[in-house]
């Protein structure tokens, strides 16, 4: 049954004026999140197109680092909240002219901003900037550190194809070192009580990832036949350059999903991938357009996941009173 | 042993009798540690019974500790080239300020301290600004390249006491030899940076689990053991000496250990701050806790305080890096490394070693003047008798207050102790004689 409550009513727990990655988030809140797109996803599929939940409130994309996806995402969703929103891209920006990345963002939240979504190259920086504005900040992407909107849709997906995440098997495969999805994914995953895989040359494995409550595993045929699940994490050309693999072609040869892995993978198994995706290296276009492909559902789900995230922060926002709102900054 | 070179001095408008009275005397040089008074004439520590019915100063010692002259041995002070992150003058009152009454200053200035003449500057401005005493460093390679030595002579006779690329390590092994077998006719400490500069690019802190968690690069103690044995071999290998400056690894301070008992002359510092925080202080993203080399992890904290301990580390850095506050507002890879450490220096020791009781107070004195004074040729023989100058640090062990860095000298505010319960202040500097510095009121 679709859940065609109303979404005012909040499914959960709630009380954060900033989300900047998982790690911090329980297993309560990010059921919250996960509960909220659901409603969005229901109320969307019955017809429903636009909402008011963020009107007369005003939202800015500050993209100090390019996306068009994501970007694209949380505009839309914005607009589908009823919000008014700018975007700021780094190189429209007055970041050319020396100013500092914090004084940008003051600057645009003096013109009367309630959240910002950020994304940046330099891990922390979303952290930083909470520090010093009012309004809410969405980490959009932040370095190497965490994606949670990503880390929350490939989640999202995951739980709309199955009953719970409980005892599932999800493997987060390639380039751990330097994803933020794979950190969001990560801590949303196991807190949600699956176990996870991490799958990738040691070269590709950050320093302690044991610690991070997960299994590692250095050759995907090793545990292929266990997983649920299988997130396919962009490879970056430029990783080969600083020698942390010889060649995209033996990369491809170590991890990419292929026919031939489908075949030995459980038959239901679920093939998530970031993107943009790599045709015919993480993945042969026979698996990204194959029926295990929850590829564009990804795409889909993150508009509701990102729609949960804005009207959940904004309900904080205006909810705090201003010695609550001094504290959580 | 090099003869004593003289002093650089200092402008003493006002030489006149100072009796310190009811002081503990503590003098790592020749053991003394006992009760007693001190009477300074001319500038000069006098005897006792020439002492006159009624000095121009008197100071009452009771329950303070007195010391010889604390020195460190490498402080930025940003001049010339770098005049927003510190000048002299305020590097210098920052210096006394901590309780220094002489500091060696890096040559990572612009331009680099590698002539005669920029050595000579830097002595000329410590002179007009009239606080502590200041020694150069000279640069070991040009431009600090790591690739042609600069002029060491010329250095030394611009008052130059050692040599040192700062942070920048000297990367190509063949280089590095020259500089010691070279500077070894001087009977000159090269003072290196160890770290394998490929292994810490882009790197940000210690490389361990809380890097990875925060997607910040990592920075791993593998960089430096590279490093400290490169350099103990090299030393080895010309007889030259080299002092490894900030030394943060288990492993540094064992090799460390191993060559000064088969008589290798390698001689490290520690910093205050590798010995009280630890990586996960980075959990904030606050850049003040971004420092080179960086914050490690218990396990290396208290290796470092073993080798504090048995001598193996001999010297105390504040590791004073001032950052002018516009450089600290970026995002945390931009953010210039460092902390403005000269003015906290003491009651973090007191913290990380004198409270938990790893070092006695004449231990950790020992640290900051005979240690670093050995580094340069420019221990005396007698520091607390009559004849030496009267150079003192005065000590109040048992003060408590909040650190405040907008009461600091220095023009960097650059650090993470800021309203951190402090034990231990410095109570009086007196330079030449002269009292440059007291904690309720400059004269």
């Amino acid at each position: 049954m679709p859940d065609l409550t109303p979404i005012s009513a909040s499914p959960g727990p709630w009380t954060r004026k900033h989300l900047l990655g998982l790690q911090d988030l329980s297993a309560e809140e990010l059921t919250t999140i996960l509960d909220t797109a659901g409603r969005y996803k229901a109320h969307w599929n019955a017809g429903e197109t636009k909402f008011d939940d963020l009107q007369g409130t005003a939202i800015a994309n500050l993209f100090f680092e390019p996306s068009t996806r994501t970007k694209t995402s949380f505009s839309l969703a914005a607009k589908r909240l009823s919000a008014d929103t700018v975007d700021f891209t780094a190189s429209s920006s007055s970041l050319s002219k020396g100013e500092t990345f914090i004084d940008t963002a003051l600057n645009i939240q003096a013109m009367g901003i309630h959240q910002m979504v950020v994304r940046h190259s330099s891990s922390g920086a979303p952290e930083q900037l909470a520090r010093e504005v009012d309004c809410c900040v969405i980490n959009a992407g932040d370095g190497t550190h965490e994606h949670p909107t990503q880390g929350l849709l490939d989640i999202f997906t995951i739980r709309s194809h199955r009953p719970s995440l409980k005892g599932l098997t999800v493997a987060l495969v390639g380039d751990i070192k330097h994803s933020r999805v794979a950190r969001s994914n990560i801590w949303g995953l196991t807190k949600l009580g699956a176990r996870v895989i991490v799958c990738g040359p040691p070269t590709l494995m950050p320093v302690g990832i044991e610690e991070f409550g997960v299994e590692v595993a250095h050759r995907l045929d090793d545990v292929l036949e266990q997983c649920d699940c299988i997130n396919l994490l962009r490879v970056q050309f430029e990783r080969q350059r600083g020698a942390y693999f010889p060649s995209v072609r033996e990369y491809a040869h170590l991890y990419g999903m292929n026919g031939a892995r489908m075949k030995r993978a459980k038959s239901d198994v679920l093939i998530l991938a970031p993107g943009p995706i790599n045709r015919g290296v993480e993945i042969t276009p026979d698996v990204a357009d194959g029926q295990n492909s929850v590829i564009l559902d990804q795409v889909t789900n993150g508009l509701f996941i990102r729609m949960a995230c804005l009207s959940l922060l904004n309900s904080a926002r205006s909810t705090q009173s201003p010695t609550q709102q001094e504290k959580s900054r | 042993m090099s003869p004593t070179p003289s002093l650089p001095s200092t402008l003493n408008p006002q030489l006149s009798t100072i009796l310190i009275r009811g002081g503990r005397l503590i003098d790592p040089l020749t053991g003394t540690d006992s009760f007693g008074d001190l009477f300074l004439r001319n500038g000069l520590i006098t005897p006792l019974s020439e002492a006159p019915r009624s000095c121009d100063r008197v100071i009452d010692a009771t329950g303070l500790i007195v010391c010889p002259r604390f020195i460190d041995c490498r402080v930025g002070l940003g001049e010339p080239g770098f005049e927003e992150d510190e000048t002299i003058a305020t590097g210098t009152a920052a210096a006394l300020a901590g309780g220094f009454t002489l500091v060696a200053s890096l040559p990572d200035t612009d331009p680099v301290v590698e002539t005669r003449a920029a050595a000579e500057f830097v002595r000329q401005q410590a002179e007009r600004a009239g606080n502590c005493r200041v020694v150069p460093l000279g640069a070991v390679t040009k431009a600090r390249e790591g690739k042609e030595l600069a002029e060491m002579g010329g250095l030394i006779e611009g008052g130059a006491v050692a040599f040192t690329d700062g942070k920048q390590p000297i990367a190509n092994a063949e280089v590095m030899r020259r500089a010691l077998e070279y500077a070894s006719m001087w009977q000159k400490v090269i003072m290196h940076f160890p770290q394998v500069p490929e292994l810490v690019q882009g790197g940000v802190m210690h490389e361990g689990y809380y890097s990875s968690v925060l997607g910040l690069r990592g920075m791993p103690t593998a960089a430096e053991e590279i490093m400290v044995r490169r350099d103990i071999a090299l030393a080895e290998l010309t007889g030259g000496r080299i002092h490894l400056m900030a030394v943060t690894s288990r492993h540094s301070v064992e090799e460390i250990r191993e060559a000064r008992k088969r008589g290798v002359r390698v001689t490290a510092d520690v910093t205050p701050h590798h010995l009280l925080l630890t990586d996960q202080q980075m959990e904030s993203y606050d850049a003040r806790y971004k420092v080179d080399p960086p914050l490690r992890t218990q396990l290396h904290i208290a290796a470092l305080i073993e080798g504090l301990q048995d001598g193996t580390i001999e010297t105390i850095s504040a590791d004073h890096t001032p950052v002018a506050s516009e450089k600290q507002a970026r995002e945390i890879d931009l953010v210039p490394f460092g902390i403005s450490g000269l003015e906290t220096l003491l009651p973090l020791c007191v913290e990380a070693l004198i409270a938990p009781g790893h070092l006695t107070w004449p231990q950790l004195i020992a640290k900051l003047t005979t240690g670093p004074a050995r580094l340069f040729g420019l221990e005396s023989t007698k520091t607390l008798a009559p004849g030496t100058v009267a150079d003192l640090t005065l000590i109040d062990p048992a003060a408590t207050y909040r650190i405040d860095t907008t009461r600091f000298k220095s023009l960097g505010q650059n650090t993470p102790f800021h309203d951190r319960a402090a034990t231990g202040r410095v109570h009086s500097t007196i330079v030449g004689g002269v009292i440059k510095y007291t904690s309720t009121r400059v004269e």
